[in-house]
C-alpha cells in the first residue's frame, strides 16, 4: 500500500474513533445542564441526582473525546503536509479560533464543574455546565466551518502557489458550513437522546428507580424527537446545498449515472459501478430525487470523467442507511412519548430502545462517510486532489507503524470506555438521601 | 510592527504559557508514584492537577493551531519531519489524560496500577521529549529543499538530550511546588523536599545549557548583535536563583511563582535567539523556515490578530478566576467526595 492510501486509512480510523465520543458530548452536555437547572428551579433532588448520574457518564465519554481530538490537529501536519501548506492560510484560522473560543471555555469550566461543588454557588455551578455545553457546540461550529471549506471552498484566491484567504466573512458564513453545523450538531443530540432513552429503558426493565428513570426517559425522548425531526429537515436543506455545490457527491449518493430531468428516486436500487449503471432499479417515486436535490435536471455521474468520481457503492449505501435510520429514530422517539404513561409495562418497546443505543452512533458515522468519501477524489473539492496532499517526508513504513499503534491504542481505549460506561450506567444513580 | 513579528511573539508566548502551566501537571505526574503511597495520597496528587490539566493542555492545542494559522509552511514541515517523535508525545499525552480522568472511575487494584503507570509515563515522556524537540530546533534540523535527512535517533544527540533533561528537571521542581501548595501537609512536605533536591539538578543543567548553547547553536548571535536582549536570559537566571532561594527558605508560593517566571523567560530566551527562524536548517541557513518565508498572508494574520486581541484576554480572565477558585489546600471533604 502507498502512503496516500495508508494516510487516508489512518485519518479515517482516527477521525471515526474521535467521532464516537463527540456526538454524545454535544448532546449530553446540554441534557446535564438542563437537569441541573431543573434542580435549581424546582428544588427536586431527583434532578440533582440525575445531573450527577448522567454527568458521570458524560465525563467518561468526554475524557476520550478530548484526548482523541489532539490527534486530529497533529495529523494535518504529520500526514498531510502538502495539504497544510496549500490551504493553511485559510484552514488554520478556524482551527486556531476553535481552540481559543471553544476549547479553553469547555475545559476550564468542566474543571470548575467537576471540582466546584463545594467551592462556588449552585447558580454559578449550573452556569459552568451550561458554558461547557455552549463551548462544545461552538467548537463543532468552527471545525465544521473548516470542513465546509474543504467541501465548498469560498473567500480565497490562488496566489503564491497556495490558496490565500481574501474574505474571512465568506469563509465563516459559507452556507455549506451553516447547514452542516446544524445537521451534525442535531445528530449528536439524537445520539445523546437515545443514550438517555436506552439506559433509562434498561433500568425500567429491571424496575430499578422507576420514578428517576421515567423522568430521565421523558427528557431523553423529547430531546430525541425534536432533534431527530430537525436532523431530517436540515438534512433536506443540506442535500440541496450539496447538489448545488458538489454534483458528483449527490449523484453518487443516489447512484445516478445519466443526467435526468424530473429524476425519480428508486426505493430498491443496486449500483453496478463497473458498468456505469444500476443492476436493479425498482419502486420509483417520480420526481423525488429532483425534489431532494432541488434541481429540475440532476446531473449523472457520466457527466464527469471516471477519475473525478467518488466511490459510488459506499457513498450510496451509507446515505441510504443513514436516512433509513434517521426515519426510524423519529418513529422510536415518538413511540416512547406516546406510550410514556405506562411505558414500564411495554417491555418490548423498552428492549428495542435499549438495543437502539448504538444506532444513532452508526448513523453519525455513515453521515461522515457520505461527506468525506463522497468528496473524493478531492481533498478540497475541485481544487486539490487527495493524492497530492500528503506529506512527502513520510515513508509508508512510518504510517504503517503509526496506524498499527493507533489501532492498538484506540482499540484498548474503546474497550475501556465501553466497559466503564456500561459499569456506571448499570450501577444507576446514588441512592436518595434519607 | 510587522504582523509576522507580532505572531512570532505570540507563538513564543503560547509555548511559554503552555510550559509554565502544563509543566506543573507533568512534574506532578512524574513525582506521583514516588511521593504518594496510600490511596488518599494518590487521590490528593491527582486532585491537585485535576481541575487544571485539561485547560492547560489547550494552550498546546492553541500553540499548534496558531502555528498552523500563522505559519502554515512551518507547521506542515515541522510536523511531517518530526513524525515519529510527535507521535510518541501524542500517545503519551493521550494516555496521561485518560489515566488522570479514569483512574478514579476504576475500582479494581489492577486497573488502578495500570493507570498509575500511565500517569507517570504519560507525564515523563512529553516533559523530556518537548525539551529534546526544542533543543533540536535551537540547533536546527537537517533539511534542505529535497526534504528531511534526520532520523528519530539523530534527534537524541547530546545537546537535544541536555535540553530534554533541563525541561524534565524544571517541570519536576515546578510540579513538586504545585503539589505542595494544594495537598495536605505531610504529603506537601514530601513533594516540597523533592522539589528542593531536583532544583540542584535543574541548576546544573541550566549552567551546562548556557555554555553548550554557544557551541551547538547560533542562538547567541542575536544577543551579541543587540546586547540589551541579554536582559531576558539574565532575568531567567535570576528567577532560577530566586526559585532556589525561596526553596531553601521554605516559601513554596514564592518559589512556584519564580519557577513559572523562569520557564517563561527561558522560552523567550530561546525564541529571541531563534529570530527570525522558526526552524533553522542545520545544512544551510538559506533553507530555514523563517517567520517571513513561511507565514500566512497579511490578510489572514490581521484577521487572526483581531481574534486574539478580543478573545485571549477573556480566556486569561476566566482561567485566572478558575485558578483563584481552586487556590489553596484541598479539603478532606473534597477528597472523599467528587472527582478522582
Amino acid at each position: 500500500m502507498d502512503t496516500v492510501l495508508l494516510s487516508r486509512l489512518q485519518f479515517a480510523v482516527t477521525a471515526a474513533f474521535h467521532f464516537i465520543f463527540v456526538p454524545l458530548t454535544l448532546g449530553l452536555s446540554v441534557l446535564v445542564a438542563y437537569m441541573e437547572s431543573r434542580y435549581l428551579a424546582t428544588g427536586d433532588k431527583d434532578y440533582l441526582r440525575m445531573a450527577k448520574f448522567w454527568g458521570r457518564l458524560f465525563l467518561i465519554n468526554f475524557a476520550l473525546g478530548v484526548v482523541t481530538g489532539i490527534t486530529m490537529e497533529f495529523q494535518f501536519g504529520m500526514n498531510w503536509a502538502e495539504y497544510s501548506r496549500y490551504v493553511g492560510d485559510i484552514f488554520g484560522s478556524p482551527l486556531a479560533i476553535e481552540a481559543t473560543l471553544a476549547f479553553f471555555l469547555e475545559s476550564t469550566f468542566l474543571g470548575v464543574w467537576i471540582f466546584g461543588w463545594n467551592r462556588i454557588s449552585p447558580k454559578l455551578h449550573a452556569l459552568s455546565i451550561w458554558l461547557v455545553a455552549l463551548a462544545t457546540n461552538l467548537s463543532a461550529l468552527w471545525i465544521l466551518i473548516a470542513n465546509a471549506w474543504m467541501q465548498n471552498p469560498v473567500g480565497y484566491v490562488l496566489r503564491n502557489g497556495r490558496a490565500e484567504m481574501v474574505d474571512f466573512w465568506a469563509v465563516v458564513t459559507n452556507h455549506y458550513a451553516i447547514f452542516k453545523f446544524f445537521h451534525t450538531v442535531m445528530s449528536g443530540w439524537v445520539v445523546a437522546g437515545f443514550f438517555v432513552l436506552g439506559i433509562s429503558a434498561y433500568h425500567l426493565l429491571r424496575k430499578n428507580e422507576t420514578d428517576f428513570f421515567k423522568k430521565s426517559l421523558k427528557i431523553g425522548a423529547t430531546f430525541a424527537l425534536i432533534s431527530s425531526l430537525l436532523v431530517l429537515f436540515i438534512g433536506d436543506f443540506h442535500a440541496k446545498e450539496v447538489a448545488h455545490t458538489q454534483p458528483t457527491k449527490i449523484a453518487a449518493m443516489e447512484s445516478l449515472w445519466e443526467t435526468t430531468k424530473d429524476a425519480p428516486m428508486y426505493l430498491l436500487l443496486v449500483p453496478e459501478p463497473a458498468n456505469e449503471k444500476n443492476s436493479v432499479e425498482a419502486i420509483g417515486i417520480p420526481g423525488f430525487l429532483s425534489f431532494l436535490a432541488g434541481q429540475k435536471e440532476v446531473k449523472g455521474l457520466k457527466e464527469f470523467p471516471p477519475q473525478d468520481r467518488p466511490p459510488v457503492t459506499l457513498t450510496f449505501l451509507s446515505f441510504r442507511l443513514m436516512v433509513g435510520l434517521g426515519l426510524l429514530f423519529i418513529l422510536l422517539a415518538l413511540l416512547a412519548l406516546v406510550k410514556f404513561k405506562k411505558i414500564e409495562q411495554s417491555t418490548t418497546l423498552l428492549r428495542i430502545l435499549l438495543w437502539s443505543i448504538p444506532l444513532p452512533y452508526i448513523a453519525a458515522q455513515l453521515g461522515w462517510i457520505v461527506a468525506e468519501v463522497g468528496r473524493q477524489p478531492w481533498i478540497v473539492y475541485g481544487l486539490l486532489k487527495t493524492a497530492d496532499a500528503i506529506s512527502k517526508a513520510v515513508e509508508p513504513a512510518q504510517v504503517v507503524a503509526s496506524l498499527i499503534g493507533f489501532t492498538i491504542f484506540y482499540g484498548a481505549l474503546g474497550i475501556i470506555d465501553i466497559y466503564l460506561l456500561s459499569k456506571y450506567a448499570r450501577k444507576g444513580p446514588e441512592p436518595k438521601e434519607v | 510592527m510587522e504582523f509576522q513579528i507580532i505572531w512570532f511573539i505570540l507563538w513564543g508566548l503560547l509555548w511559554a504559557v503552555y510550559f509554565a502551566l502544563d509543566g506543573f501537571d507533568f512534574g506532578a505526574g512524574i513525582l506521583y508514584p514516588f511521593i504518594s503511597k496510600s490511596e488518599m495520597d494518590k487521590k490528593a496528587v491527582l486532585h491537585a492537577i485535576g481541575p487544571f490539566w485539561d485547560g492547560n493542555e489547550v494552550w498546546l492545542i492553541t500553540a499548534g493551531g496558531a502555528t498552523f494559522a500563522a505559519f502554515p509552511t512551518t507547521y506542515a514541515y515541522m510536523f511531517s519531519y518530526l513524525y515519529t517523535p510527535l507521535l510518541i508525545i501524542l500517545f503519551a499525552l493521550i494516555f496521561r489524560g485518560v489515566a488522570v480522568e479514569l483512574r478514579g472511575k476504576s475500582t479494581s487494584e489492577g486497573m488502578k496500577k495500570f493507570w498509575d503507570f500511565w500517569v507517570f509515563v504519560g507525564s515523563f515522556i512529553p516533559a523530556l521529549l518537548f525539551g529534546v524537540a526544542f533543543g533540536n530546533i535551537f540547533m536546527g534540523l537537517p533539511f534542505d529543499n529535497s526534504g528531511y535527512h534526520g532520523t528519530l535517533f539523530s534527534l537524541l544527540n547530546p545537546y537535544g538530550l541536555l535540553v530534554g533533561l533541563l525541561f524534565l528537571f524544571t517541570f519536576i521542581v515546578h510540579g513538586g511546588l504545585w503539589i505542595s501548595l494544594r495537598v495536605p501537609d505531610e504529603l506537601a512536605d514530601k513533594a516540597f523536599s523533592r522539589a528542593k533536591n531536583f532544583w540542584y539538578l535543574q541548576a546544573i543543567c541550566a549552567v551546562v545549557f548556557l555554555s553548550l548553547t554557544a557551541t551547538y547553536t547560533n542562538l547567541y548571535n542575536n544577543f551579541l548583535k543587540l546586547p540589551y536582549w541579554f536582559a531576558v536570559p539574565a532575568v531567567a537566571v535570576l528567577c532560577l536563583l530566586l526559585t532556589g532561594f525561596y526553596l531553601m527558605k521554605n516559601k513554596n508560593g514564592r518559589a512556584f511563582v519564580f519557577s513559572a517566571l523562569f520557564i517563561i523567560t527561558l522560552v523567550f530566551s530561546g525564541v529571541i535567539g531563534l529570530y527570525p527562524n522558526l526552524i533553522p536548517s542545520s545544512i544551510d541557513p538559506k533553507y530555514s523556515f523563517t517567520i517571513f518565508n513561511s507565514s500566512s498572508s497579511l490578510y489572514t494574520l490581521k484577521v487572526m490578530t483581531i481574534v486574539v486581541i478580543i478573545f485571549v484576554p477573556i480566556v486569561v480572565f476566566y482561567q485566572a478566576w478558575a485558578y483563584k477558585t481552586f487556590m489553596g489546600k484541598i479539603t478532606e471533604k473534597e477528597l472523599k467526595e467528587e472527582g478522582y
